[in-house]
């Protein structure tokens, strides 16, 4: 891109991508604005005029909505937690030479394949299931009382639901930083008299702390919107119901376009409040 | 503090055995200098030192103490890696003192080593730095620095000098030598360079396939190279080996001469030839010579400014108390 004329020729051919993009990004964000002050009620008159900020206050007020924002906060917690730590571990396991590892490594990427309805499906009906399921059978040869788990234990059990899901996105990711890195280090600190333990906390996982970062930005952006999970196993029922479920139920089953209009709105808020803790927590991390 | 011995050690990655049953023993305080071609071995005999590689049978002794299975930090040695092994995350500072935070020595007691150190390779004024922001002499530096602070019985260096330009490997190679005399420590070096051998060692092993092809302070290798293998190794340019009827005069099957060892005339020499290549680098001068009959090339390396250009025809005599012979083994002649 040295010349002037391969500069201009370059904006020119980067120009109708850049207006798509644009177009798909801001023609839906503008819509939601437009929706959240007005009142559109599709089934029951449909648009009723303009109303200030009165969706949004109707949201907030909402005796839902914190509990919903806290449910969302602990599934992207606790999935991120399970998933790193676990991920972390498991590389560290698939690093070791052993016999069948090109196998074993297509078998824990395995769930990642897995459509999330699916795995949900499978996890409420074959594992969970109070009478049926596997852990219900678990319980019952040692003599327990089966746990009703979507309904006693239902952020728990979509945290576990979801993180299995996760886990191979994260344990790949982090496979591959750990492979890259110098033997001679590892070398070099147990010459220098680091116990393999030691030579995990000073060498691994400060080298891993980049493919860490990824991890957790990548899989909160997709965890603060899980929605198929929700829907095939409680229903948002039982305290499960997560700011976009919220969202879902206030525009398709109260059919109040403009109160979830709002509601997406908050949505945006909130990611950005969880982006701006994220950054300053494990940002400088991405910094060369 | 500082002898290394090895007994009837070997080394078999499955089936192949790299190292064959080896016997070595390294003075305390000696700079040995294990040198060879690559894939000859010098490199894993390196590791079955710092015990990075288990040994497949024999025995290494440290001090008197058998150390065959001693754990590396056991062993009080000390490794500088090629590609330095630096901890990127950590400062020069943290770097150096590693090996004294993992011995659990007190705060103070650390400090002042890294000071110590630290001046000693010049490098205070980057304590706070990352090894990402270093060159790569000061890299090295660091390294080694790594190496000091832990006072070890010997020092292994695995080809330290590889990534460096040519201009530092020259001062990097004077500061280790340097360093060698002011610690007076066992320090081991694998390189495949033959001139950092010659320059640094005192002592040189030179190894092929595993073995050991001769041990020896490096004018002793020079003078009297046991076999052709050394022969042609030790010295730049390399030794000219000439067969046949020339070396039959000898009663050899082979004979060697070094460059250096051959003087140029104008007119009648002992052989003749026709420059092919001539460089000239002032200081001395290098010429190809083809057309002898007795080799396809000979090198030849006259001291100073010599004029002679390609293409001309000149004599050549070597020097007759100079000539090595090799009998049909290529073991070296009386």
């Amino acid at each position: 891109m040295a010349t002037q004329h391969s500069r201009s020729a370059a904006r020119l051919m980067m120009g109708p991508a850049v207006v798509l993009l644009l177009g798909w990004m801001l023609v839906p964000l503008l819509m939601t604005l437009y929706f959240s002050f007005k009142s559109y009620l599709p089934l029951r008159g449909g648009d009723l005029g303009w109303i200030g900020f009165d969706n949004y206050v109707r949201f907030v007020t909402s005796s839902a909505f914190w509990p919903s924002v806290s449910a969302t906060l602990i599934i992207v917690g606790g999935v991120l937690l399970i998933t790193v730590v676990l991920g972390v571990l498991l590389a560290i396991l698939l690093d070791q030479p052993m016999w069948g590892q090109g196998i074993v490594r297509i078998l824990v990427i395995a769930p990642f394949f897995v459509m999330p309805t699916v795995s949900a499906l499978v996890w409420k009906n074959m594992f969970m299931d109070p009478v049926n399921g596997l852990f219900a059978h678990l319980w019952k040869f040692f003599g327990a009382q089966p746990v009703e788990w979507l309904s006693d234990a239902s952020l728990f059990s979509i945290v576990l639901i979801v993180s299995w899901q996760w886990l191979p996105f994260a344990t790949l990711i982090l496979l591959t930083a750990i492979q890259s890195l110098d033997s001679e280090q590892l070398e070099a600190a147990e010459m220098d008299g680091a116990p393999p333990p030691k030579r995990f906390v000073f060498i691994i996982l400060p080298h891993l702390g980049r493919a860490i970062t990824i991890v957790v930005l990548i899989q909160t952006i997709f965890l603060l919107s899980i929605f198929a999970e929700i829907f095939v196993t409680t229903g948002g029922a039982f305290g499960s119901r997560t700011l976009t479920y919220l969202i879902f139920q206030r525009v398709l089953e109260s059919q109040n376009v403009g109160l979830g209009s709002a509601g997406g709105v908050y949505a945006i808020i909130l990611a950005n409040i969880v982006a701006l803790f994220l950054m300053r927590i494990v940002g400088k991390n991405l910094d060369a | 503090m500082g002898q290394i011995k090895l007994e009837k050690v070997t080394k078999s990655f499955g089936d192949v055995e790299v190292i064959p049953p080896l016997d070595l023993t390294i003075g305390e305080g000696e700079f040995t200098v294990f040198v060879g071609p690559s894939g000859c071995g010098k490199s894993t005999l390196l590791r079955l030192i710092a015990g990075l590689e288990d040994i497949s049978s024999g025995q290494i002794t440290i001090d008197g103490q058998d150390a065959t299975n001693v754990p590396p930090a056991k062993r009080r040695l000390a490794m500088v890696f090629q590609s330095y092994a630096l901890y990127p995350h950590m400062s020069v500072r943290k770097n150096i003192a590693f090996p004294l935070r993992m011995a659990k020595l007190d705060q103070a007691e650390q400090d002042k080593r890294v000071e110590q150190a630290a001046s000693v390779l010049n490098l205070t004024d980057y304590l706070d730095r990352r090894p990402g922001q270093l060159s790569g002499g000061q890299r090295q530096r660091v390294a080694i620095g790594r190496a000091i602070v832990r006072e070890p019985a010997a020092f292994l260096f695995d080809e330290p000098l590889s990534n460096l330009d040519a201009a530092l490997r020259v001062g990097m190679r004077l500061e280790i030598s340097e360093l060698h005399k002011r610690l007076a420590t066992t320090m081991i070096y694998v390189t495949h360079d033959q001139v950092e051998a010659m320059t640094m060692a005192d002592k040189i092993v030179v190894l092929r396939a595993g073995h050991i092809e001769q041990v020896g302070s490096p004018l002793e290798l020079y003078r009297t190279p046991r076999n052709l293998f050394v022969a042609g190794f030790i010295g730049s340019p390399k030794m000219n080996h000439i067969d046949g009827a020339e070396a039959a005069k000898h009663s050899a099957k082979t004979i060697g001469v070094r460059p250096e060892h051959i003087d140029v005339v104008d007119g009648e020499g002992v052989w003749q030839g026709t420059v092919g290549v001539a460089e000239h680098l002032g200081s001395d001068t290098f010429f190809h010579i083809h057309g002898t009959g007795i080799a396809e090339t000979l090198t030849v390396r006259a001291t100073g400014e010599v004029d002679f250009r390609h293409g001309d025809r000149i004599g050549l005599v070597p020097r007759a108390d100079q000539i090595h012979r090799f009998d049909d083994q290529g073991l070296r002649m009386p």
